[in-house]
C-alpha cells in the first residue's frame, strides 16, 4: 500500500453532559493508506461513528472536546479553520451515512443536491453541473439517469437512494469516502448490490474507503484491513486475513464466535459475550472489557493494555502497524484460551 | 408429529391511498390493494420452531400477525389445535390469546414506558383475571428469573434496561400465560451482534424447557437458520420455498432463495473471495398489483417465457418435506444450470 | 398538482356549507329564540316583527327559510340591519374590509420579518446568552394582550408624551383610506401594525426556533455540512426551507384569521373601523344580521387560507403532492 493517506493519533473525544462526562472515544489510533478499505467494527457505543464524524469534524455539539490529532495529506484537521475544513469536506473526504430515506433533503431534486456538493467546490456552470450529476447517477447504476436527475428522493427506492448518496459523496473524487453502515438499513440482496457497486467504484475512482459496520461479514467480503472497537478504543487491528484467522483479543473472538453463521455447521449454542458493554460514563481503570472477559486476571483491571504488535512486548515505533492488539494476556496464553473457546463452541 | 396451526389460502390485502368513509374492510373494495399475503397455506407442528425468512415487503410480519388473529383475514382460514378461528369475534378469541402470544422487534417500543416492568409482565396475568396478587406476583418474579434478569428489579421502568434485557423483559410478559405458540417477530435484529447471541441462545433454552412452539420471523437468513427446524421463504406474498433448515441452505430449490443465500455476507475472507456471489438486479418489487405468473420471475436469471405467464404452484422437490414453488426448479449445487 | 387544487376547492365548498348550515342553525333554531325578534333589534314593532317573518320565510319549512337565508346573503346581497335603520349590510362589511386588510397585511410584513430574523438568531445564537434572552423578549411578546399593549401605546403616543418630537406626528385614532392620503394612512397605522405584530412575532418566533434545532438534527442537514457546504447556506438552504413548511403553514392559518375579523380587539383600540370593529359594534348591539354576515365572512376566510395554505404546503414539500 502506499502512504498514509489518514493518520489518527490518540484521538480522543468527550461530551459533558448534565450525567457526567461522556467518553466516546478514547485514545485511538490507527492509519488508512491510499487506496485502502479499512473495515471499522464494533457494536453501538463502541465510538465508531464518532471517531469518523470528528474526523471530518461533524460533531458540533458545544459540550464535545477533542484532543489528538488527525492529519490528512500532511495537515493536521482537527487545527484547520472553519473555512478550510469546509474544502476538505465533500471534496478530499466524503461520508455517506446509514440511512438513505432521511439523508436527503426531502424538498429538493437529487440532481440539484449532487451539483449543490460540484458547485460549492469547483467552479461549474449549473448546466455542467447538471450533466456531471447525470454521469455519476448513471456510474452507480441508477436506470434513466436524464429523467431520475429531477426526481425526488421520496421518488426512489430504499437501494436506489443509497446509491444517490453514494453519487453524491463520489461527485468530486475525494481521496477518502467514510461509509458509515452503508448497509445496515437495506434488504440483503439490496445490500449485496451496494457492496459490489462500492467494490467496482473503489476500483475506478482509487479512494480509500473506511467502512464502519457491526458486521462482520460486510467486512469480510469488502476490507483490507480490519480494526476493531470496543467502549471508545481500539482493541485490535491488523489485514482482514489476521482478524479472521488469528484473532488475538477476546473480544474478537467472542464477536466472531456469537454470529449465527450460514457457512459451517450449525453449534448447538451460540457463543455469547455475557454481559453488556460498559457505560461511557464510568469507564473502568484497565481494560474496559475486563469485567466480561472468559481469560481476565489481576492485572486487567489495573492497567489499561496497551495496542501493541503480539510479538514485541516493547515497542520501538510509536505507531507500529501490523497485527495490533490491546490485551495482557501472552501470545501463548491467548492461543491456548481462543482453542478452549472453540472446542467448547463445537460440543 | 401433530399440527398446531394451520393456515389454508390465507389471503390478507390492504387497500391503498384514501379510504372514503368507512371502507376498512379487509380490502374487498375496488381499486389497487397491497397483496400483503397472497395465497399462503402453511402448518406449523407442535414443538417446532418454523423460520420465516424474507425481505421487507415479502409480507412475513403480516402472515405472522394473520395467524395469531392480529389482523382479519381477507380470505382463507386459520385453524388453531384444529379449531378454526378465521371467523372467531374478539371476544371470542380472548381465550385462545392465552396460547399464542407475541414477542416484538423494537424492544424500546413494545414496552410501555410509562409502566414498572413488573405490571407490564403482570399485565396478561390481570387481563385474563389468572390469580390473585400474591400469585400474580410470585409469577412475575419466576417469569424475570426465567429469562436471566433478577426479579429485584421488577419495581423498575424500561428505560433504565438496555435493549437485550428489555427484550427479555418483552419474553417474560409473552410467556405469563404458559402459551403453546410464541410469534416472534424480528426479535433480535435491532440488537447488537454480542447481545443477539444471548437472546437467541435464550430462546432456545426456554423451548426446552417449556416446550415451546415458534414461529420465528427475520430477514437475517443466520439467525433463522440457527433457531428454526424448518424454513419457509417469502416473496412478494407468496411463499417460495419451505424445506428443513439445513436441506434448505445445502440444497436450495428456489432460485430467489439460492440468491438470498448467495447475497449473505460470510464472515470468512477467503471463502467469501472464492465463491461466485449471486447478485440480483432490480429493487424488491412493491407488494401493489404484483407482477402475473412467478413474481420473482423479473429478477430471476433463470427465467423463461413460462415463468412470466403461469405461475407455480408449491409442490414437493427432492422428498416430501421440501417444497418450492418454481418451474425451473435448481437442481443438485453442483450444476449450474443456463 | 391541478388534480390536489381541484380537489381541495371541492372540499372548501363542502366545508363553507356546513358551516352556512351551522350558523344558520345556531341563530335561527336555538329553542327559545324567535329569529323575527333577534334580527328585528330592540323593540321592534309589531309591523316590523310581520315584515321580517315574511322576508325571511319565518313561516315556511325548514330547508326554504334555509335556502332563503343563503340567497339573501350571496346572491342577492340585500341583508339588512334592522336596528341600524335598515342599513345594508354588505356594503357595509365592503367599506370596512380595506381598513383590515391594510391594517393585517402590515402587520403580517412586520412580523414575518420580524420572527424570522429572531428566531434564526436565537438558533444560531444558541449557547450563548442571547438565544433565551430573545426568547424571554418573545414570551413577554406574547404575553402582552393585544388590546392593554394598544391602549399604552394610545396613552403614551396619543397623550403623554404626543407633545414630543418623538410621537408628534401620530394622527388621531381612526383609518385613513390609502388612496385618500398616503402619508396619514401609513402614520395611522404604524402604531396599531406594531401593536398586533408582537405577539405574532413572539409567537413564530419560538416556534421557528424550535424548529430549526429540530431540523438541525435532522440526517439531511449533516449530510448537507459534510458536502462541504458554507454554515450560512446549510442554514438558510436547508435547515430554514424545511422549518418555512410549518411556519408557512402556521402563518396561513393566522392570518386568515385576522382577516376574517379576528384583529378584532386591535381596530376597537385603535379605532380602525374594519371587519372586526364592524363585529364588535353589532355584538353590542345584538344586530343580528351583521353578526351572521361577519360570521360568515370571516369563515369564509378562514376556509379560503386553509385551502391556500394547503397548496402552499404541497408546493414546498414534494412528498406531500404524490397523496
Amino acid at each position: 500500500m502506499g502512504e498514509p493517506l489518514l493518520e489518527v493519533r490518540d484521538l480522543h473525544v468527550t461530551f459533558h453532559t448534565e450525567d457526567g462526562v461522556v467518553r466516546a472515544v478514547n485514545g485511538v489510533s490507527f492509519d488508512v493508506s491510499e487506496g485502502e478499505t479499512l473495515g471499522i467494527v464494533g457494536e453501538s457505543g463502541s465510538g465508531k461513528s464518532v471517531t469518523m464524524m470528528s474526523v471530518m469534524r461533524l460533531i458540533l455539539d458545544p459540550n464535545a472536546q477533542f484532543t489528538g490529532e488527525v492529519i490528512y495529506k500532511g495537515r493536521d484537521l482537527m487545527k484547520l479553520s472553519k473555512r478550510t475544513i469546509r474544502e476538505v469536506r465533500g471534496a478530499e473526504i466524503a461520508m455517506i451515512f446509514q440511512d438513505p430515506m432521511t439523508s436527503l433533503n426531502p424538498v429538493y431534486r437529487v440532481g440539484w443536491q449532487i451539483a449543490e456538493q460540484i458547485r460549492a467546490h469547483e467552479q461549474v456552470s449549473a448546466h455542467a453541473a447538471r450533466v456531471r450529476a447525470i454521469e455519476l447517477l448513471a456510474s452507480v447504476g441508477i436506470p434513466n439517469p436524464e429523467q431520475r436527475v429531477d426526481d425526488y428522493p421520496h421518488q426512489f427506492s430504499g437501494g436506489m437512494r443509497q446509491r444517490v448518496m453514494i453519487a453524491l459523496a463520489l461527485s468530486c473524487s475525494p481521496s477518502l469516502l467514510i461509509a458509515d453502515e452503508p448497509t445496515t438499513a437495506l434488504d440483503v440482496t439490496i445490500q449485496a448490490q451496494i457492496l459490489r457497486l462500492i467494490k467496482k467504484l473503489r476500483e475506478e475512482f482509487g479512494s480509500a474507503i473506511v467502512l464502519i459496520t457491526h458486521d462482520m461479514g460486510v467486512v469480510a467480503d469488502v476490507a483490507d484491513r480490519v480494526a476493531v472497537m470496543y467502549a471508545g478504543r481500539l482493541v485490535e487491528q491488523g489485514t482482514k486475513h489476521e482478524i479472521f484467522n488469528d484473532p488475538q483479543h477476546p473480544y474478537t473472538w467472542g464477536l466472531l464466535g456469537s454470529i449465527a453463521r450460514l457457512d459451517g455447521p450449525r453449534p448447538r449454542r451460540l457463543a455469547t459475550i455475557p454481559g453488556t458493554p460498559p457505560s461511557l460514563l464510568s469507564l473502568p481503570d484497565g481494560c474496559a472489557f475486563a469485567q466480561r472477559c472468559a481469560c481476565r486476571f489481576e492485572r486487567c483491571f489495573t492497567e489499561l493494555p496497551p495496542l501493541l504488535s503480539r510479538d514485541t512486548l516493547l515497542s520501538r515505533d510509536p505507531m507500529p502497524n501490523g497485527h495490533l492488539d490491546a490485551c495482557h494476556l501472552t501470545s501463548a496464553e491467548k492461543r491456548a484460551h481462543r482453542a478452549a473457546s472453540l472446542a467448547k463452541e463445537r460440543t | 408429529m401433530t399440527v398446531l396451526l394451520r393456515a389454508s389460502n390465507v389471503q390478507k390485502y390492504f387497500p391503498v391511498g384514501r379510504q372514503m368513509l368507512g371502507r376498512a374492510s379487509g380490502g374487498r373494495s375496488s381499486g389497487p390493494r397491497v397483496r400483503a399475503v397472497d395465497d399462503v397455506s402453511i402448518e406449523v407442528r407442535t414443538g417446532e420452531t418454523l423460520g420465516l425468512v424474507g425481505e421487507s415487503g415479502c409480507g412475513k410480519s403480516t402472515l405472522g400477525r394473520c395467524l395469531v388473529r392480529l389482523h382479519t383475514l381477507t380470505s382463507g382460514s386459520v385453524s388453531f389445535e384444529g379449531h378454526d378461528i378465521s371467523g372467531l369475534s374478539r371476544r371470542e378469541l380472548r381465550p385462545l390469546r392465552r396460547e399464542m402470544q407475541m414477542v416484538f422487534q423494537d424492544p424500546y417500543a413494545s414496552l410501555n414506558p410509562r409502566k414498572r416492568v413488573g405490571t407490564i409482565i403482570a399485565g396478561p396475568l390481570r387481563i385474563h383475571r389468572q390469580g390473585n396478587r400474591t400469585q400474580v406476583r410470585d409469577r412475575v418474579a419466576e417469569l424475570l428469573e426465567l429469562v436471566g434478569l433478577s426479579p429485584e428489579h421488577v419495581n423498575r421502568y424500561p428505560h433504565e434496561f438496555s435493549g437485550g434485557q428489555r427484550q427479555r423483559i418483552g419474553v417474560a410478559r409473552a410467556l405469563a400465560l404458559r402459551p403453546k405458540l410464541i410469534i416472534a417477530d424480528e426479535p433480535v435484529s435491532a440488537l447488537d451482534v454480542s447481545i443477539r447471541a444471548q437472546v437467541i441462545n435464550l430462546f432456545d433454552d426456554l423451548q426446552d424447557e417449556l416446550g415451546l412452539t415458534y414461529i420465528f420471523i427475520a430477514h437475517d437468513l443466520g439467525v433463522v437458520r440457527h433457531v428454526s427446524d424448518r424454513i419457509a421463504v417469502m416473496y412478494l406474498g407468496k411463499i417460495v420455498e419451505i424445506a428443513p433448515a439445513e436441506d434448505l441452505l445445502a440444497r436450495p430449490v428456489h432460485p430467489y432463495t439460492e440468491a438470498l443465500l448467495s447475497a449473505v455476507p460470510v464472515p470468512d475472507p477467503e471463502l467469501s473471495a472464492r465463491r461466485e456471489q449471486i447478485v440480483l438486479e432490480g429493487d424488491v418489487p412493491s407488494p401493489v398489483e404484483p407482477p402475473a405468473g412467478c413474481r420473482f420471475a423479473p429478477r430471476c436469471r433463470y427465467a423463461t417465457e413460462i415463468c412470466a405467464a403461469e405461475e407455480p404452484p408449491l409442490v414437493p422437490h427432492r422428498g416430501p418435506g421440501h417444497l418450492a414453488a418454481c418451474h425451473h426448479p435448481l437442481g443438485p449445487p453442483q450444476m449450474t444450470t443456463a | 398538482m391541478t388534480g390536489f387544487i381541484l380537489r381541495r376547492t371541492l372540499w372548501t365548498v363542502l366545508v363553507m356549507f356546513v358551516i352556512t348550515l351551522l350558523v344558520f342553525v345556531i341563530f335561527f333554531k336555538t329553542p327559545g329564540i324567535d329569529p323575527a325578534r333577534s334580527l328585528a333589534g330592540r323593540n321592534p314593532s309589531p309591523q316590523v316583527l310581520a315584515e321580517i317573518r315574511h322576508q325571511f320565510g319565518l313561516d315556511r319549512p325548514f330547508p326554504v327559510q334555509y335556502l332563503v337565508m343563503m340567497k339573501k346573503l350571496f346572491v342577492t346581497r340585500d341583508l339588512v340591519s334592522y336596528s341600524n335603520q335598515g342599513q345594508q349590510v354588505f356594503p357595509e362589511i365592503v367599506a370596512a374590509a380595506p381598513a383590515t386588510l391594510s391594517l393585517v397585511f402590515g402587520a403580517a410584513v412586520i412580523w414575518v420579518v420580524a420572527a424570522i430574523g429572531m428566531g434564526v438568531a436565537a438558533a444560531v445564537l444558541r449557547g450563548t446568552i442571547f438565544d433565551p434572552l430573545l426568547m424571554i423578549i418573545a414570551l413577554i411578546g406574547i404575553s402582552m394582550p393585544v388590546f392593554w399593549l394598544g391602549e399604552v401605546a394610545n396613552l403614551i403616543t396619543q397623550s403623554k408624551l404626543h407633545g414630543t418630537p418623538l410621537f408628534s406626528w401620530v394622527p388621531p385614532l381612526g383609518y385613513t383610506p390609502l388612496t385618500q392620503n398616503p402619508v396619514l394612512w401609513f402614520e395611522g397605522l404604524i402604531i396599531p401594525w406594531i401593536t398586533l405584530s408582537v405577539l405574532y412575532i413572539g409567537l413564530y418566533a419560538r416556534v421557528l426556533r424550535a424548529s430549526l434545532i429540530e431540523i438541525g438534527n435532522e440526517d439531511y442537514v449533516r449530510t448537507a455540512r459534510a458536502k462541504g457546504l458554507t454554515e450560512q447556506r446549510v442554514l438558510i438552504r436547508h435547515t430554514l426551507r424545511t422549518s418555512m413548511i410549518t411556519f408557512v403553514s402556521l402563518f396561513g392559518l393566522d392570518f386568515g384569521v385576522l382577516v376574517g375579523g379576528g384583529a378584532l380587539l386591535a381596530e376597537v383600540v385603535f379605532g380602525i373601523h374594519g371587519v372586526g370593529y364592524l363585529t364588535y359594534q353589532s355584538l353590542s348591539n345584538l344586530d343580528l344580521p351583521v353578526i351572521m354576515a361577519t360570521v360568515v365572512y370571516g369563515a369564509f376566510f378562514i376556509v379560503l387560507a386553509n385551502t391556500l395554505i394547503d397548496v402552499a404546503y404541497a408546493w414546498l414539500d414534494p412528498q406531500v403532492r404524490i397523496s
